[in-house]
């Protein structure tokens, strides 16, 4: 297949030239997404590091994680000081956070989240895994609700309507939408078609359909068709903002 | 006198011998994730994280870690050819809907009808689901390794779980440093026990009732 040029892509102008400009329309009471599954691959560092300095509060945050790698060194390279979600707890900025791995899998290190929840400053929304990726999902793609099988019998369904189908019970869960989605990605181009590099797709790839305002940090932007069309992970549609590491 | 408790390398090898030429696997934190160490030779397993991969091999080398090639326990993969990546909706996607066939998860605590609870110990308040509950629901076969008892010498395989639910009656073998364990209609049958345990002491272990198999065995590797 022969690809041809496309005109007129340049008025779309997705490309921010700094992290705090891109962010800088985030306001008190936002709703985000933000996440790397636990560890700094994947991780929005510069958007969460720009977040914390514009200093927006009373933040709803959808994460895997509340913000762990900094304390436990999940998936970090020896040396590294990675950036997380924490740093927004500890700056007070953050109200709420949905996430399906909140705390440090051992209580002796625990994390700035962990700390906040026992002080009572900050709220938790715990999800299953899968669930909290489905809800995003549904976010993106219009649905309102959906019924899992996850989670039927435990504190995670309490109150919540319950169906059988084909003799097996359900649970209803409904979808999630953002304010933002704080997104790291690893190449993209000008009209912001979209990869992920390995396990970084993770949250990322299904977060970037389900915000009103996408942000995403990646390597590289590059001019479209330098990007092979087959290999696009998230077409262009779904991004806002790009800006480069 | 009664043998010793069996090592964790050892339960993972037990755990291992269940794992089929062709099955897709997902290993959980701990115990485990020691597993795919001790798969027989000439058997093919291919391992799917909730990171978003399937078909992993080795630990990435030291000095060869790579920040975006992790499975869900953190540990940094090695590059290997056949590997594919997705996004997380597609990684539960496949748990849910029945795409796994094994899955191998730690326990604080089994029921005699196959009740998993292991994801939060009621004092610290607070815990983490993760992926636990999609994949004791999802997987087409659940297998719990964990040593017999806790710390303080507690049964962990009781007649109903005290700590809040991972799934209900999902589990279907419990493997031990001192029994392997199956979940049936009938109840916990104890299939094999580790060298020098009677079925007695095994018993003297565990809060649940055991049915003694006709066809009792030592565990051997």
């Amino acid at each position: 297949m022969s690809f041809v040029p496309l005109g007129v892509v340049n008025k779309l102008n997705k490309v921010f030239s700094s992290f705090e400009e891109a962010v800088s329309d985030i306001q008190d009471g936002s709703v985000l997404m933000v996440d790397g599954f636990a560890g700094p691959g994947g991780t929005s560092q510069n958007l969460i590091r720009a977040l914390r300095d514009l200093g927006p509060r009373d933040l709803t945050i959808v994460s895997n994680t509340a913000g762990l790698a900094s304390v436990t060194g999940f998936g970090t390279i020896a040396g590294d000081i990675p950036i997380d979600i924490g740093i927004l707890v500890d700056n007070e900025q953050v109200k709420k956070i949905i996430a399906s791995f909140p705390v440090s899998p051992s209580p002796s290190r625990p994390t700035s989240f962990e700390n906040a929840y026992k002080k009572g400053l900050v709220e938790l929304e715990l999800v299953p895994q899968g669930t909290l990726a489905e809800r995003i999902r549904a976010g993106g793609a219009g649905i309102a609700a959906f019924y899992t099988p996850t989670g039927v019998g435990t504190l995670v369904s309490e109150g919540k309507e319950t169906r059988v189908f084909n003799g097996k019970e359900f649970v209803l869960e409904h979808a999630l939408h953002a304010d933002f989605a704080l997104i790291r990605g690893y190449k993209a181009d000008t009209i912001g078609n979209l990869t992920f590099r390995g396990t970084s797709m993770n949250f990322n790839g299904v977060m970037v359909t389900a915000a009103e305002t996408t942000i995403v940090e990646v390597d590289d932007i590059v001019e479209p068709g330098e990007i092979d069309s087959y290999r696009i992970d998230t077409p262009g549609l779904y991004v806002n903002r790009l800006v480069k590491v | 006198m009664t043998g010793e408790k069996l090592p964790r390398e050892v339960i993972a090898m037990r755990v291992a011998q269940e794992l089929q030429d062709g099955d897709v696997v997902n290993l959980g934190i701990g115990i485990p994730s020691l597993c795919s160490q001790f798969v027989p030779a000439g058997r093919t397993v291919f391992y799917h994280s909730e990171s978003g991969v399937l078909n992993y091999g080795p630990m990435a080398e030291e000095g060869q870690e790579d920040q975006d090639l992790i499975n869900a326990s953190g540990q940094f993969l090695a590059p290997v050819l056949g590997m594919s990546f997705f996004d997380s909706s597609a990684a539960f996607a496949m748990i849910r809907g029945g795409h796994i066939d094994v899955t191998v998860l730690g326990a604080l605590q089994v029921s005699q009808n196959g009740d998993l609870a292991n994801w939060m110990i009621p004092s610290r308040g607070i815990g983490n689901v993760g992926g636990a509950m999609d994949l004791a629901v999802g997987a087409k076969r659940v297998i719990v390794c964990m040593e017999h008892t806790d710390r303080g010498g507690n049964p962990k395989i009781v007649s109903t779980c005290t700590f809040p639910l991972t799934c209900q009656t999902c589990v279907d073998l419990i493997v031990t440093d001192i029994a392997v364990i199956s979940v049936s209609p009938k109840g916990l049958i104890l299939l094999e026990t580790a060298p020098g345990w009677s079925p007695r002491d095994v018993q003297e272990h565990t809060e649940a009732e055991l049915i003694v198999s006709s066809e009792l065995k030592d565990i051997a590797l």
